[in-house]
């Protein structure tokens, strides 16, 4: 497929074939070479063509071969005209990371460093199939899928200010048990607090280097801090409503006036039956990853505090914030100086709303929103923040890590006769892990570089560079 | 020992399984998915159950069949030892399943399938056979 190069960062998929608009890609001229581009450059093409898109279909320089959409990939539909596709959003529904600081830094954890990552480790359920020492009842689970992280922290699993420090409080309103399968609720029912397994991971860091001061110090950052790092999603309660909502579609879709060019693309319009049943399941699974992260931190803190033997006031694990980068929400965008209702599907994206949004907490309401990319386990991480310019351009959205460049059977090929363990070691890193294949399949080099990923929305404009942190200790499921 | 070949794709893995017929290649891919997750050769079959399911073809039934053979892992803690398909056409199977309950002390998890996805999905007749390829979120 033909590019059209817009400037250093930007590019342009030509409208053709049944596209309604046209793609946008962000990238640098070195990212798009290669024949691995190919594939997911046809899934932009693909989205265009669905009813009601807006602007253009986009796909962020992390961009990378998904199911249906690219994983890397934004997509706004209008509210009213538009559809809705649980492939937009991906199977791990609210798949996303949250970022705490401390007030210990790297010198006072060294020491420790290795005990620390064990009792992590030993603490939290990682690992194919994991289940948590919480077996929630049906109606107490229905609770997690209304409330989120409020209902973790009512049950005493954090503090209110974590509320605040997280996308749409934790909470999305329209979360609606009723929508969701009763193979979904079993599925949930033991999964809550688990880490789970591939490229979730728990990440112990250290803030290596800061480049814009001033909102270093809004989010509390300074060099040479500790800060914990989660990521982990629905587990198999998202998946569950993704499947559910797939099948379904696949059978509606049919009657739809539309040619589908790819069965995992299966959408409803919004505002149909199985539209909105999808929006409120969705939401529903939204909230127990909310949840989920909401009591991984709160076990995170207490590992903390028992290893160094300190109070949580010493500790000082603030939430600095938690995002999502799987999921649709249902947004009001200015799109040619007219205000629109949209539901901006981001899979393998994050929200990046800029200064003077209603919708972020007031500490962050000047600053704009703060955004966390997670590298590959050897490298870095980034914190950035939310831009006017994302919010002219890409519906406040940006990248969400480093994305994948070798298939899992590539990275353990690549990993034959290497001892990655050692080589992490090396670089003062403490790795722990449960799965066999996990910590081959999952090698740093079987990622994209993070740097040049941050480098182009940096570039861009769309979100700008705060702090690098560089990793010490990484558990892996 | 089930035949079946891995296709490697960059976010996860797919599975290539000829048949003779229908029948074979729904059994044979049944059985690929659970040799792919566990170690099939420690299960008994203690217990067993019938499943029935529909589609809109041979490629949404396959889906629609490994999905629900995958739920009775995910969802029901079961692992599937062996497969006898009682009927089958285009549009639904039915089948007599037996499975172990899953045992953490007994039994090794090797790989986790999370969700079999209709990407590129094929189901059809190829010369004397029948032959599938169907790609996993793992």
């Amino acid at each position: 497929m033909e590019l059209i190069q817009i400037d250093a960062f930007r590019w342009e998929l030509p409208r053709q074939g049944n596209m309604r608009v046209p793609g946008k890609i962000f990238a640098s001229a070195a990212m798009l070479k290669g024949a691995q581009q190919s594939e997911p450059l046809k899934q932009v093409a693909n989205v265009a063509t669905l009813p009601g898109i807006v602007k253009a279909s986009m796909a962020m320089p992390d961009m990378h071969w998904g199911y249906g959409f690219p994983i890397g990939g934004v997509a706004a539909f209008d509210w009213q005209e538009g559809i809705i596709s649980p492939g937009g959003v991906g199977y791990d529904i609210n798949c996303g990371v949250r970022l705490a600081t401390s007030s210990l830094v790297e010198n006072e954890v060294r020491p420790r460093l290795e005990e620390l990552v064990n009792a992590l480790y030993q603490y939290i359920p990682c690992g194919v199939g994991s289940t948590g020492s919480l077996k929630l009842s049906l109606k107490e689970e229905k609770k997690v899928l209304k409330e989120g992280s409020h209902w973790a922290v009512r049950h005493g699993y954090g503090e209110p200010s974590d509320i605040d420090h997280t996308e749409e409080s934790g909470r999305m309103a329209n979360a609606d048990p009723d929508a969701v399968s009763q193979r979904a609720l079993e599925r949930g029912r033991k999964q809550i607090g688990t880490l789970g397994s591939g490229n979730h991971f728990l990440e112990v860091g250290v803030v290596e280097e800061i480049y814009y001061p001033e909102a270093a110090q809004a989010l509390n950052l300074f060099e040479g801090q500790v800060t914990l790092m989660l990521h982990s999603g629905s587990r198999g309660f998202g998946y569950q409503v993704c499947d559910d909502s797939l099948a379904l579609m696949n059978r509606s879709v049919k009657n739809l006036d539309f040619d589908l060019p790819d069965r995992q693309l299966a959408c409803a319009p919004i505002q149909s039956t199985s539209g909105i049943q999808y929006y409120n399941a969705m939401a529903c699974a939204a909230n127990y990853a909310w949840a989920n992260r909401q009591v991984l931190l709160h076990r995170s803190r207490q590992v903390f505090q028992k290893v160094f033997g300190i109070s949580p006031r010493t500790l000082g694990m603030h939430l600095l914030y938690d995002v999502c980068h799987n999921i649709a929400k249902q947004e009001e965008h200015l799109i040619d100086g007219e205000k629109r209702l949209l539901c901006v599907h981001r899979k393998g994206a994050t929200r990046a709303f800029g200064p003077g949004h209603p919708d972020l907490a007031e500490s962050y309401r000047d600053l704009g929103q703060p955004i966390l990319i997670p590298g590959d386990m050897g490298t870095a991480s980034y914190v950035m923040v939310g831009t006017r310019q994302a919010m002219d351009e890409t519906f406040g959205s940006t990248c969400h890590g480093a994305g994948r460049q070798l298939s899992r059977k590539a990275a353990k090929k690549a990993s034959k006769g290497r001892a990655l363990q050692r080589e992490l070691s090396d670089k003062g890193i403490v790795v722990r892990w449960t799965g066999r294949a996990t910590l081959a399949e999952e090698m740093p080099d079987a990622y994209k570089d993070i740097s040049q990923v941050v480098a182009v929305v940096h570039g861009a404009g769309i979100s700008k560079k705060v702090a690098r942190l560089r990793p010490i200790g990484v558990v892996k499921g | 020992m089930v035949y079946y070949r891995l296709i490697d794709h960059t976010a996860d893995f797919g599975l290539h399984i000829m048949g003779a017929d229908p029948r074979d290649l729904f059994t044979k891919a049944g059985l690929a998915m659970f040799d792919v997750l566990t170690d099939v050769a420690t299960l008994k079959g203690l217990d067993s159950q019938t499943i029935r399911i529909d589609g809109d073809g041979w490629p949404d039934l396959m889906v629609n069949w490994l999905r629900e053979l995958l739920y009775l892992w995910a969802g029901e803690e079961k692992l599937v030892h062996s497969i006898h398909i009682e009927q089958i056409n285009e549009t639904a199977v039915a089948a007599q399943v037996a499975y172990d309950v899953f045992l953490p002390e007994h039994h090794r998890i090797k790989n986790e399938i999370k969700a079999v996805t209709y990407h590129q999905i094929q189901v059809k007749p190829v010369g004397s056979g029948w032959e599938a390829r169907i790609i996993f979120d793992v």
